[in-house]
């Protein structure tokens, strides 16, 4: 995924000087360390907190009594918009105008981050607000919607058949994405020249290739072309092509920052080419890979439209991937946010939850195996010491 | 292991390694052959997605030609197949994603290389990837439930003392109202726009994020001791240094946005008329089109839709070729005047 392409702190090694001088400015004994510029005196602090208050009056004076105006969008809006007015404003009393551009950014730039980071709260937040309701009964994890139908009360029916039938068609996404990407990373790293660049371009510009794209074609090359009924596999296998390029791009950046000197010293030691990848570059790089297999994994799992195009919303619970069509979490989802009546609703949004829960705890590993590496970077690793031994 | 020839100041040559390519031993040879093998599979699993698409639609093209881009009705029954309305759509739906994602995505990505302490940096940063990797069904669900509703206050504020400008206009609304006529309203290609907004900032925010991190310490400190604020050195050092990624970060969740299935689908009631006026209730793009009649649809309209599909992948081949190209050379320094 895009959003990979390089994580500065979480990285090892520094392999361009770009990443080396960085890294020297965030360990404290190297560093010079820039002086602070966010010293903040009395009369900043109240130009800041009156302007708040003093648009916000001011917009709820608007909003409730002069304009005919109404939406909490919109008050938020029309309060952010005053603020900063107001701000700048005050500012403008005492200070000269790049002070006041810079805080007319400032304000803007936090407000901007504020929105997102509140659209994030609130999106987890609401989802598992919604979906509580049906955790309350235990047959929502053990009974599959075979014997419910939509409208029944929440204490019939389940989702079993979809967690299963996600469980089984990631395995299987992973079984063929997993070795397929990692090969492509090495590839691009180990082998590269003009071919391997050709090759990158493709998979970063396939990152974004929209997943209906690989449900698609996965319909036209399996079911019409191979003569296969819709069924789980064929689900798994278009999950699988919108996870490789993900796999494959973020393991790409993990192996290009594994330093060449220590591909050197193995190739100075006698070591062949092939050894040199698989006892020196991939064992370096083994956290960074994990996360990369993670990532694609968060991705994959969350895939409607693939296993609405092959698959189908079935009812009834099947753990044979090339047989019946199979289920999935977010296509439950999907399907119960879409239908008329409350208690589909709740289901969906339940199965909704169980989604959501999933990747955060799929990225609560990725942090903590990022942490752990940075632990273990505080001691050089043997073969780092070999290296430089050998390089000095 | 660069294989080029280093000279030094003097124009002699560096002492230059030993050329380790000359032999490979067998297992060498295995390897080298296999990883080269699985690079070209990416190229043809790409390229056979696009030979598939069109071959599949080949009996579409040609019954229909030039029309089916042309067309704006979607009837396979009626023999009317056009996707022109869809494209219309599926422009429209990504530009105002694109309105609103833009300026958010760029100010969370300066707020997190710029202003964060750096304490919490790196949780932002797997805060932004977190954000990437929620699944559009809960985008949608929410949108669905949460942000339209209010949404339609902004479209019936914008209609009312925007709507002389045609794209803004809602024909039969009366602004006077005491009630919001909701139902003109909603499931609109705006509500639509917002909402993939959602999956478009985080994509977009990263990959600005990623470009401006490497902009150059010495420069920036350099601002400042020239006696820069901290907006100054933004625009004089971080801005122009990352405009690369700025572009590139956009152009891929464009590509992003313009393949949005699932939270189209949810949101946007299906209405096939070119129309720009994008407050108005219903909207139609290509891979809602094609999602919501998948299911039970006849082997004709299959081929149709087969068809639309492969329209939808040039479309966003093109974006995102064209925003890795921007962003990968951003990467390596060229085309970035500091």
């Amino acid at each position: 995924m895009t959003m990979l392409e390089e994580r500065p702190l979480d990285e090892p090694f520094a392999a361009d000087p770009a990443t080396a001088r960085r890294q020297a400015a965030t360990s404290p004994e190297t560093a010079d360390r820039p002086r602070s510029i966010s010293s903040r005196t009395f009369d900043d602090r109240m130009s800041l907190g009156g302007s708040a208050v003093a648009s916000l009056c001011l917009v709820w004076l608007l909003y409730t009594v002069v304009l005919p105006m109404s939406g909490k969008l919109g008050f938020v809006l029309l309060w952010f918009v005053a603020f900063v007015l107001l701000y700048a404003g005050v500012t403008a009393v005492s200070q000269p105008g790049p002070v006041v551009r810079d805080r007319i950014a400032s304000a803007v730039i936090q407000g901007g981050a504020a929105v997102v980071l509140l659209v994030l709260v609130f999106t987890v937040a609401y989802t598992f607000v919604r979906g509580f309701p049906a955790y309350r009964h235990l047959n929502f994890f053990t009974q599959d919607m075979s014997s419910a139908g939509p409208s029944d009360p929440l204490t019939q029916g389940g989702i079993k058949h979809a967690v299963v039938g996600s469980l089984i068609e990631l395995g299987i996404a992973v079984l063929i994405a997993l070795p397929l990407g990692l090969t492509t990373a090495v590839f691009m790293t180990e082998i590269g020249g003009r071919f391997g660049r050709i090759v990158r371009t493709i998979v970063e510009s396939m990152t974004a290739l929209p997943d209906l794209v690989a449900g698609l074609f996965i319909y036209a090359f399996l079911l019409i072309a191979l003569g296969q009924e819709r069924n789980g596999f064929a689900a798994a296998v278009a999950l699988s092509i919108t996870m490789l390029p993900i796999i494959a791009r973020s393991a790409d950046v993990v192996l290009r920052i594994v330093p060449g000197g220590l591909r050197e010293a193995s190739l100075a030691l006698g070591a062949s080419h092939w050894r040199t990848v698989w006892s020196v570059v991939l064992p370096t790089a083994r956290p960074g890979l994990a996360t990369a297999l993670i990532l694609g994994m968060a991705r994959g799992i969350g895939e409607t439209a693939p296993v609405l195009i092959v698959s189908q919303p079935s009812a009834y619970f099947e753990s044979n991937p090339f047989h019946n069509p199979m289920n999935s979490l977010p296509l439950f989802a999907y399907t119960g946010i879409r239908a008329p009546d409350t208690n589909s609703h709740t289901r969906g949004f339940g199965a909704a939850c169980v989604l959501l829960a999933t990747v955060i705890v799929l990225f609560v590993v990725i942090r903590i195996l990022a942490r752990q590496r940075r632990a273990r970077d505080a001691r050089p690793r043997p073969w780092t010491r070999l290296a430089r031994r050998a390089s000095s | 292991m660069s294989d080029t020839v280093e000279f030094s100041a003097t124009g002699e040559l560096a002492d230059r390694p030993r050329d380790i390519r000359t032999a490979h031993s067998g297992a060498d040879r295995v390897f080298r052959l296999t990883a080269t093998s699985v690079g070209a599979l990416v190229l043809v699993v790409t390229g056979s997605i696009g030979v598939f698409l069109a071959y599949q639609g080949v009996p579409t093209f040609r019954r229909y030609g030039l029309s089916f881009l042309t067309d704006s009705a979607f009837d396979p029954n009626l023999n009317k197949v056009g996707i022109l309305a869809a494209i219309v759509g599926t422009v429209e739906v990504a530009i105002i994603a694109l309105v609103i994602a833009f300026p958010l995505a760029i100010t969370s990505a300066l707020y997190i290389s710029e202003y964060a302490p750096q304490r919490i940096k790196s949780f932002l940063v797997s805060l932004v990837d977190l954000m990437a990797a929620i699944p559009s069904v809960i985008y949608g669900a929410w949108g669905l439930f949460v942000l339209q509703p209010q949404l339609l206050w902004v479209a019936r504020w914008l209609a009312t003392w925007l709507g002389w400008i045609p794209i803004f206009d809602v024909p039969g609304s009366d602004p006077r109202a005491a009630n919001l006529a909701a139902s003109r309203y909603e499931q609109s290609a705006f509500c639509a726009g917002a909402v993939v907004a959602m999956m478009v900032i985080p994509l977009a925010c990263s990959v600005m994020m990623n470009v401006f991190n490497q902009a150059p310490p010495g420069e920036r400190e350099a601002a400042y001791a020239l006696g820069s604020t901290r907006w100054g050195m933004i625009r004089a050092v971080v801005l122009p240094f990352g405009r690369g990624g700025i572009i590139g970060g956009t152009m891929l969740g464009l590509g992003r946005a313009l393949g949005e299935t699932i939270a189209v689908l949810l949101i946007a009631q299906q209405a096939f008329d070119v129309k720009i006026r994008v407050l108005e209730t219903g909207t139609v793009t290509i891979s809602a089109l094609v999602a919501n009649n998948f299911g039970d649809s006849s082997p004709i309209q299959l081929k149709a839709l087969l068809a639309a599909g492969f329209v939808l992948f040039l479309m966003t081949l093109v974006v995102n070729t064209f925003a890795a190209v921007v962003v990968g050379r951003s990467r390596s320094g060229a085309g970035v005047d500091i």
